[in-house]
């Protein structure tokens, strides 16, 4: 008999509400509305206390209760507990009170917050006998795919837009899994995606293991709940591909109040993208929730560089709901946000990372985000798999000779020049 | 003229388990009257009652989608391929 999880019941259509059941399916029949996991909210809130999730190991498996798999978990246990770093010289930097950086960057195992979202998707892939697992990809889940798959022993495909970053296709390859390189944007490899999912019988985590794998983003905002003493921050900025990681930062924090776990507290949710793939930020700044696809994102962001958002209508009313807003930003200002975390935090993140401090560099300075006020980023990738957008643009070295003489001459009157 | 149609895995109830079906058209709009006439219900899942097509539905002219196109008024010619596809993404 296999084991039930009591707390997680169905699926069940954001559109319709129509239930299903706990299948590898990702669409409502009627109306091809999303499906989402739904759980017994009664029956964790008697479950589980702060007290039993603190006696847990540091890993993003202390919230299990509200994750959607039968059993225990078998792929990615160590995942996620990533540190939730105080920024104060960025804070002062940015003007703004009080500054926290959620550093996905060093998840683990692959260095993106994808790891989270993997370890649900690969566990539940697991528990229906899925044999091949895949996933459409922008290069980080690709890489967590490949590595959480070898870890468990199962047969990989990634598929990803054949001009990816280099740190990012290499980042794959090596695991062993089978890359496929699509001429083509996301959005392309994504539809192919979904046609093989029909064909195949592949497990793609994004595609019919979609409802279990998005789920695994609400770690990170149960994480930044504990990690902040239990306490809801009051404005959050995450960066936006599809818009499911905001959708799901909005439900961990909304869960957190349903179980009991925290009081209800006034939150703000803010979307970050690239003005060259700004899609959900151009809507929301419209004032309006029809998306407009991009049919040729042009940005270095290209871990955000999805035309068509799915989760794009829900993005806009999360911030709606919250009192949040959504910001784009340019090339040259996401290199400039990459740079500044650097400098100010020694947090290296992707392009991904410099969309979000850049972003919450413009919600603060057009007070937005007031400055008496505190906020937490989202920092969702490592900068070494993204280094061709900040090639050049960091200095040099200075080269000199072995020579103290010349160490002096050149560089040993840095200081000097300083204390004057 | 004959148009190729690529039917999702949910659609397919209403197509006899068809994945592809053969329909005559010369646009989007009379490619899905054809399809409800064949395979009545089909319609009232791809389009509302306003006639618009639904939110979560993607349809691609020779993998083109077609919001990049005409929408529904996207002309059709002999041996193109539409695919009909539930929206969805990730990263």
């Amino acid at each position: 008999m296999e084991k039930q999880n009591r707390f997680f019941t169905n699926l069940k259509c954001r559109e319709c509400g129509r239930l299903y059941e706990k299948k590898a399916i990702h669409v409502c029949d009627y109306d091809f509305g999303p499906l989402e996991a739904a759980y017994d909210y009664d029956a964790i809130r008697s479950a589980i206390s702060r007290e039993r999730i603190e006696a847990r190991p540091q890993s993003m498996w202390r919230y299990r209760e509200l994750l959607p798999i039968d059993g225990e978990p078998t792929v990615g246990v160590q995942v996620g507990f990533t540190p939730l770093v105080r920024a104060d010289r960025l804070a002062k930097k940015l003007g703004v009170r009080e500054l926290w950086i959620k550093n996905d960057t060093v998840n683990y195992p692959t260095l993106s917050f994808k790891d989270r979202v993997v370890s649900v998707a690969l566990s539940r892939a697991r528990e229906l006998d899925f044999k091949v697992v895949a996933c459409a990809s922008t290069g980080n889940l690709a890489n967590s795919v490949a590595a959480n798959a070898a870890n468990a022993g199962l047969t990989s495909y990634v598929l990803i837009p054949a001009n990816l970053e280099q740190g990012k296709v290499l980042g794959s390859l090596v695991y062993g899994t089978n890359v496929i390189g699509i001429h083509g944007a996301y959005d392309q490899v994504n539809r192919l995606c979904s046609e093989i999912a029909g064909k195949y019988g592949w497990g793609f985590v994004n595609v019919n293991l979609r409802p279990y794998y998005a789920e695994g983003s609400k770690t990170m905002g149960f994480e930044i709940v504990e990690q902040l003493g239990w306490r809801i921050p009051r404005h959050t900025v995450i960066p936006m591909a599809s818009g499911s990681l905001l959708t799901k930062i909005q439900k961990a924090y909304n869960e957190a109040v349903k179980v009991g776990l925290v009081e209800e507290s006034p939150f703000s949710v803010y979307g970050a993208q690239a003005t060259g793939c700004a899609p959900i930020s151009t809507a929301m700044k419209k004032g309006v929730d029809l998306v407009k696809p991009v049919p040729k994102p042009d940005t270095i962001a290209k871990s955000l560089a999805i035309g068509t958002p799915a989760d794009g209508y829900y993005a806009i009313h999360a911030m709606k709901e919250t009192g949040g807003h959504a910001e784009d930003v340019s090339d040259e200002e996401i290199v400039e946000g990459i740079r500044l975390l650097a400098e100010y935090t020694g947090i290296f993140a992707e392009t991904a990372g410099g969309v979000t401090v850049a972003c919450a560099k413009k919600l603060i300075e057009s007070g937005k985000i007031p400055a008496e006020e505190g906020a937490v980023l989202c920092i969702t990738g490592h900068g070494l798999k993204t280094q061709e957008a900040i090639a050049g643009k960091c200095g040099e070295p200075r080269l000199i000779n072995p020579s103290l003489r010349e160490f002096d001459e050149k560089i040993g009157s840095d200081l000097a020049a300083q204390t004057h | 003229m004959a148009i190729s149609v690529r039917i999702p895995t949910p659609l397919r109830k209403l197509t006899h388990d068809l994945d592809t079906v053969q329909v005559e058209a010369s646009n989007i709009s009379e490619l899905i009257g054809s399809l409800e006439k064949t395979y009545p219900g089909i319609q009232e899942r791809l389009v509302d009652e306003q006639g618009i097509v639904r939110r979560f539905v993607n349809i691609f002219v020779n993998d083109e989608d077609i919001r990049f196109l005409e929408d529904q008024a996207t002309a059709l010619k002999g041996g193109d391929e539409v695919s009909i596809v539930p929206a969805i993404a990730g990263g």
